[in-house]
């Protein structure tokens, strides 16, 4: 039996990430700060995100254009980009300052920071397909970046289909592999500890 | 006391068997999605979103007929931005490069446009034309190249030294330029060429590109985005239309376009190649915010730098722990 990859994977995952870390019920007494709160927030905002998204994409890149409903929605959509961005970048700026890499961390952090990437990349198609005055500017200004080092002759900012495919699939669902890899991470290793805190009866450990 | 290096990583990398405290994972996350989701729609129901409707050939035409006409005749001639552009669209300039890196000549012709044809000449043959111009498309379609390029040439030398006011360009041997591009100024004022560029080839069609390059061969587009403050050297990158936020988050890559040498596209050869270099940057920075854990310096300054003592208050005046210098 042990010899079997479904019983290899289930052991693994038993051992790293069980049922208690991935949902607790206690958590260390130094996580007492109001920066812990972004990080839950940028995942909210996400939430929102995909949320209106699939609104969005049940009636079209145009129906915001001449529905009220569809305004309301694409509305939705950006402000909780917004939100998104101000929190994750809170939220990022935080963890730098905690040096939260520290402790067998560093692949948290990368994720993360891969998860910061990506989103600039998924907001970035985005812009381009509001079919609007702004998409049109941003898709023109634009390309000269990507055509300059040969990303344009694949990654064509101009074509509305392959931006709105992008946009509501492939780079969605990027993200939200890597933003699930990056929680999971989270929760196995657990909250990094303070700088400083050291294995003393002083530091409760 | 000291605690080695190894003992402090084992301690980081521990599972925490000090103090804890409740904490309901789920009743947060409940909370923290309200919380969000009714900022979000306070913000939504009052401020709305930015939809400046987009631009058309048929008001570049109404607004700007010389403009538009001058860019028709440089699409024949082969003096446009996109006849000139190189890859992905065509083969006339080499493009930029990186030092020895020429990316974008590599990366090939991937989406060939033809302005010639694709901006003019294919989209007026859709038309039921005048005489006239059936006739002009008719005199241009059956002449050799060589004739082709002498006429549209000589045509588009004598705008720009009328300086682009196309009533006051003398006569001389155009051959059918002329009236082929005053056929396309009249296309696009009776609003026939938008459609037209976009349906070549077919009934469904989602690919703007040839709209979009037309459309930035010419003035208009670059006037509504300076008027909309868009432009890059002023940090156009990351407005938006309007009084919303835009790509905030794109600051740093904006930033490199508002000074020297970047900004300055007759210094060689970083900013002759501003575009590529700045793109070459940013995947280098973008790679090192990755990878700050293991970055000598960066990786360090939380440490040296005692903000951590003002996120960690509690815990360290509760332990009575005092900051030591690193």
């Amino acid at each position: 039996m042990s010899e079997m990859w479904t019983a290899k994977l289930r052991n693994k995952w038993q051992k790293n990430l069980p049922i208690e870390k991935l949902l607790p019920d206690d958590q260390p007494a130094y996580v007492a700060s109001w920066i812990y709160v972004f990080g839950v927030l940028t995942l909210s905002a996400l939430a929102m995100i995909i949320a209106s998204g699939i609104v969005l994409a049940f009636e079209g890149p145009a129906w915001y254009h001449t529905s009220d409903v569809g305004k309301f929605m694409n509305s939705l959509h950006f402000w909780s980009v917004q939100l998104f961005f101000v929190f994750m970048v809170i939220h990022l700026w935080g963890k730098y300052w905690m040096a939260a890499w520290r402790g067998n961390r560093f692949r948290t952090w990368a994720t993360g920071a891969l998860a910061f990437v990506a989103s600039i990349a998924t907001a970035f198609t985005g812009y381009l397909v509001q079919t609007n005055f702004d998409s049109q500017w941003i898709s023109f200004e634009a390309k000269d970046g990507f055509n300059s080092v040969g990303i344009g002759a694949f990654f064509t900012v101009t074509n509305l289909g392959q931006m709105l495919l992008l946009h509501v699939a492939f780079l969605p669902l990027i993200l939200g592999v890597i933003t699930v890899i990056h929680v999971l991470m989270v929760r196995r290793r657990g909250v990094v500890p303070p700088i400083d805190a050291e294995p003393t009866p002083g530091s409760g450990a | 006391m000291s605690v080695s290096k190894e003992a402090k990583h084992a301690f980081d990398a521990a599972p925490w068997t000090g103090k804890t405290k409740r904490y309901d994972i789920v009743k947060e996350g409940s909370i923290a999605v309200a919380l969000v989701a009714i900022v979000a729609i306070f913000l939504s129901l009052f401020l709305g979103s930015p939809d400046d409707t987009p631009l058309t050939f048929k008001g570049w035409a109404i607004s700007n007929p010389d403009n538009f006409y001058a860019t028709a005749v440089q699409e024949l001639s082969g003096s446009s931005g996109t006849a000139t552009y190189g890859a992905p669209y065509n083969k006339a300039s080499d493009g930029l490069n990186v030092g020895p890196l020429w990316l974008q000549k590599w990366a090939g012709v991937t989406r060939p446009i033809d302005t010639v044809n694709e901006f003019v000449i294919a989209p007026l043959s859709t038309q039921v034309l005048s005489t006239e111009i059936a006739s002009a498309l008719a005199t241009w379609k059956s002449a050799a190249d060589s004739q082709k390029h002498d006429w549209a040439v000589a045509y588009d030398d004598a705008i720009t030294k009328a300086e682009g006011k196309i009533s006051t360009v003398p006569a001389g041997a155009y051959g059918p330029v002329p009236v082929l591009a005053q056929g396309l100024t009249d296309m696009a004022k009776g609003g026939a060429l938008d459609a037209a560029l976009l349906s070549q080839g077919g009934f469904f069609q989602t690919d703007n590109t040839k709209q979009i390059l037309f459309f930035g061969d010419g003035a208009y587009l670059d006037e509504a985005g300076t008027t909309a403050n868009l432009q890059g050297g002023t940090w156009g990158m990351m407005n938006e239309t309007g009084r919303y936020p835009g790509q905030a988050w794109l600051w740093l890559y904006s930033f490199w376009y508002q000074i020297p040498p970047f900004n300055n596209e007759n210094s060689k050869p970083i900013g002759a190649n501003a575009d590529a270099y700045i793109m070459v940057i940013m995947g280098i920075m973008s790679l090192g915010l990755i990878l700050i854990p293991v970055i000598p310096g960066v990786r360090s300054l939380p440490l040296r730098i005692p903000i951590h003592r003002g996120i960690w208050r509690q815990y360290y005046d509760e332990n009575g722990i005092k900051r030591r210098k690193k």
